[in-house]
């Protein structure tokens, strides 16, 4: 071990040039600027080859790291990107959002001594090439079986399934509620984190090889599940993510000023906000705000919040840092950009003036406790120590629920006590026949990889069930 | 792309019909949902309840007031244009049931919205009264479609321009006062619908209101919808839009729609201010 920590400390990761914080802190545009060629070829020279690679059980999809870092080792960015696509059908995304500190980076054998490989940037760069540099060749699909598959939504799960599901021959169909597919990667995730155009691409790529793709459908609403069966569709894949917002349920919350993250997010992100008035839709400019929550959500809106202008933006949250369960690159970047912390603290109530308008909110001091059911420390307010944040804008981001608009109009498909819908681990089949379910819809909120990992067993099952019967 | 078929203007311009091809949405719709619609690629999802449905020829109806920026940009569609999306049918159906005499009580476009829920409530047989008013004469709507949807219709003017000179309040109220009534529906401008819940209240008459908070999804997932009805939180693009009136906070959702005020005037000047200048 002791020659891996000397190359570790030797050989630092290579640096991801960003954009400066201050400049940043004030526009859209994407914070990592992304490695060149030879910083990429660097980088991969640090990854040690190793015979039972840590990276690889850390990845959730089992992507084949050491084998598509050395191939860009060797400069063969053709091979580099179709090994990660065995795997992975949106590396530019997963490069770019994946919490790699917990899954590969976080079990890479040269972080055990100094900084692991910078698998996420190596994997972002071979997509960003194929995308600059590629020849846009698209994979051979199998000749056609003249079978109709519905997938019910257009994220990350929805998505892969369609991908996979084309290149097996099927004849796809993509129903998204939305005017826009791409689910939480086009309403959710901001420019600066993933820009819309990556995106675009990768829906298109799937179009380009068949996918049909028809938005403004609100599965349960416009259609039914019945209706799309008696239409033909033989199987039909519900990814309709986690879509309800949670609030905190305290005294004042329907203030003007007071928005979930879902909607603050959505009309920054999909509906292009931070444009406006050059377009239509609207979104609150805060002086102070205050965001609830501390996961990948609350820095989001955080540094939304601060791109649009305001002069302070705190995250409260009534645990520790080391709860926090944003990725690590984000509280990162958000406190680079000025965003304050306020940890260890809980929200009593909003206070608003005459016009129904927020105009700061009573918050209490927390300790930690003993550790509760989720193995965390649990917070609980120290007596007396109510004090108040002025803030004309607060955002809530503790979470979302299952959005029940889909499943209350759908027959025989069981759902659990919080209304996510039962599937079958290994298969993704739910207990409507012919209807399979993955993503945040059955997880609760999770990642765009889990999301991923659970389409692409639900298009394998699927296959099976469409050419034999199981 | 959603085409418009049919485009008429009304109340001298202020108010505008669409009939608009939606095939699915035609087949799928009842009395009560609304859809939302955006115009081109960078505009606004703006709620509007569906005024009729012709499932056979696969077109719906709307029937909108030119308030501010996107309605502005939806006036400038001709026939033969087309919006952009078209999403829906959003939101609750109306509960219909026969149960009798029935008022509805219909102000500004609120009356569009009254129109396929006073017909389907006389279609299943109930005596359905209907009270329509508006500032002045030419801002009246749908005096005709109202007059044969309903058995007996009254028509009031705040400046008495033309019917009834007052309030649609006052007509309903001798109304109630000669007993009997059963239901009432009130949909139009929230102050109007207030005073129409705290009335009816007075007479225990169960009361239906359609409300209007700013939406962005109209399917639950952003939440800013969100109104207050008996002390709970609901979203009234899926829980509504429709709700007893007697439990709706009114003052909450008056100055929740105030909130994008000034944004919105900024914005409407700023597309005059191009429009003007091409
Ligand atoms: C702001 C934000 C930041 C995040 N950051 C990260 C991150 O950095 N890293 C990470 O790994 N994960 C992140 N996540 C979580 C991740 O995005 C989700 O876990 C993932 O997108 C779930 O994918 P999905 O396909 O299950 O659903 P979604 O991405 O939610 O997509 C569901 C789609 O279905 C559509 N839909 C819903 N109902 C219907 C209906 N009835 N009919 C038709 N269509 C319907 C929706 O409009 C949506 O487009 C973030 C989430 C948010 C909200
Ligand atoms: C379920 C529902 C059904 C509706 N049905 C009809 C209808 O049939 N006919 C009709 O004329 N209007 C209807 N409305 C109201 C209509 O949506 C608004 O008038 C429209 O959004 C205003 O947009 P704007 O950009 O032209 O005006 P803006 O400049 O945005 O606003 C002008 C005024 O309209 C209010 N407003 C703004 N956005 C919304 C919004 N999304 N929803 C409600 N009010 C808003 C504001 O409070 C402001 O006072 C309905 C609203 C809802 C929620
Ligand atoms: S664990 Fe680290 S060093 Fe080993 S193969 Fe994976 S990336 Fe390379
Ligand atoms: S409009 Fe978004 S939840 Fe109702």
């Amino acid at each position: 071990m002791a020659d891996i920590g000397e190359k570790a400390q030797k050989n630092p990761r290579v640096p991801m040039p960003e954009q400066d914080p201050k400049v940043r802190a004030r526009n859209f545009l994407e914070v990592p600027t992304g490695y060149t060629m030879k910083m990429a070829q660097e980088e991969a020279s640090r990854c040690l080859q190793c015979k039972k690679p840590g990276c690889v059980s850390g990845c959730p999809v089992g992507v084949d790291i050491p084998g598509f870092i050395d191939l860009i080792a060797q400069g063969d960015m053709s091979g580099a990107i179709r090994n990660l696509w065995r795997k992975n059908s949106l590396p530019a995304v997963c490069g770019r959002v994946c919490p790699q500190e917990i899954q590969c980076e976080g079990q890479c054998i040269v972080g055990k001594k100094g900084q692991p490989v910078a698998i996420g940037n190596l994997e972002r760069f071979c997509a960003d090439y194929e995308r600059e540099h590629g020849t846009g060749e698209l994979p051979p699909k199998q000749p056609a079986t003249g079978k109709k598959v519905a997938v019910v939504g257009s994220g990350p799960s929805g998505l892969t399934v369609a991908g996979d599901l084309i290149v097996k021959g099927h004849d796809v169909t993509i129903f998204e509620a939305f005017h826009k597919p791409g689910g939480v990667l086009v309403y959710g995730i901001p420019e600066f984190r993933l820009p819309k155009s990556i995106v675009a691409q990768e829906v298109n790529f799937l179009a380009r090889l068949g996918v049909k793709v028809e938005c403004n459908a609100v599965v349960g609403r416009t259609v039914s599940l019945d209706e799309l069966f008696a239409e033909g569709y033989e199987a039909i894949y519900v990814g309709v993510g986690a879509g309800l917002p949670k609030f905190m349920n305290l005294p004042g919350e329907n203030l003007v000023g007071i928005l979930s993250a879902n909607e603050y997010l959505t009309r920054a992100n999909l509906m292009k906000a931070y444009q406006y008035p050059d377009v239509d839709t609207p979104i609150p400019h805060g002086k102070n705000v205050v965001v609830l929550g501390a996961g990948n959500v609350a820095m989001d809106s955080a540094r939304t919040a601060m791109r649009l202008g305001a002069e302070t933006v705190k995250i409260v949250y009534r645990r520790s840092r080391e709860e926090m369960p944003a990725r690590a690159a984000e509280i990162h970047h958000a406190e680079e950009e000025g965003i304050e912390m306020c940890l260890l603290t809980n929200p009593t109530r909003y206070l608003g003036n005459d016009k129904g308008r927020l105009t700061g909110m009573e918050c209490l001091r927390m300790e930690l406790g003993e550790p509760d059911s989720s193995g965390r420390r649990r917070p609980i307010p120290i007596k007396g120590s109510e004090y108040q944040i002025d803030c004309d804008l607060c955002i809530v981001a503790v979470g979302s629920g299952a959005n029940p608009l889909l499943t209350s109009e759908t027959s025989d498909m069981q759902l659990n006590k919080w209304g996510y819908i039962i599937t079958d681990p290994q298969t993704g089949k739910t207990t409507k026949k012919g209807v399979w379910a993955g993503g945040d819809i059955v997880t609760g909120a999770a990642t765009v990889i889990l999301a991923m990992g659970a389409g692409r067993q639900a298009a394998d099952s699927i296959h099976n069930y469409l050419t034999l019967g199981w | 792309m959603f085409k418009i078929v049919r485009r008429q203007e009304m109340s001298g311009g202020t108010v505008i019909l669409n009939e608009i091809e939606a095939p699915l949405i035609a087949k799928k719709a009842r009395p009560g949902q609304f859809v939302i619609l955006k115009a081109n690629e960078d505009g606004e999802r703006i709620p509007l309840t569906m005024a009729d449905t012709d499932p056979a020829k696969g077109t719906i109806t709307i029937i909108y007031m030119v308030v501010g920026k996107s309605t502005a940009l939806f006036r400038d569609l001709q026939v033969g244009d087309s919006y952009q999306d078209v999403i829906g049918p959003l939101g609750k159906a109306t509960h219909l049931e026969k149960v009798g005499k029935v008022i509805c009580v219909g102000g500004g476009t609120g009356v569009a919205v009254l129109h396929p829920i006073t017909r389907a409530l006389k279609e299943i047989g109930n005596d359905v009264t209907c009270i329509i008013g508006a500032r002045t004469k030419d801002l009246l709507i749908l005096e005709d479609e109202m007059r044969r949807a309903s058995h007996d219709l009254r028509v009031c003017t705040d400046d008495g321009s033309y019917g009834h000179h007052g309030f649609v309040t006052q007509v309903m109220q001798e109304i109630l006062d000669a007993g009997g009534v059963k239901l009432v529906v009130a949909i139009g401008p929230v102050p109007m619908m207030k005073a129409v819940s705290n009335i009816t209240k007075n007479y225990e008459v169960p009361t239906m209101v359609s409300l209007n908070p700013i939406m962005v999804d109209g399917t639950g997932m952003c939440g800013g919808c969100r109104v207050t009805i008996g002390g709970e939180t609901k979203f009234a693009c899926v829980d509504g839009p429709e709700f007893d009136g007697h439990k709706v906070d009114y003052d909450e959702l008056i100055l929740r729609l105030r909130a994008y005020q000034e944004e919105e005037r900024e914005s409407h000047d700023h597309y005059c201010r191009i429009r003007d200048a091409r």
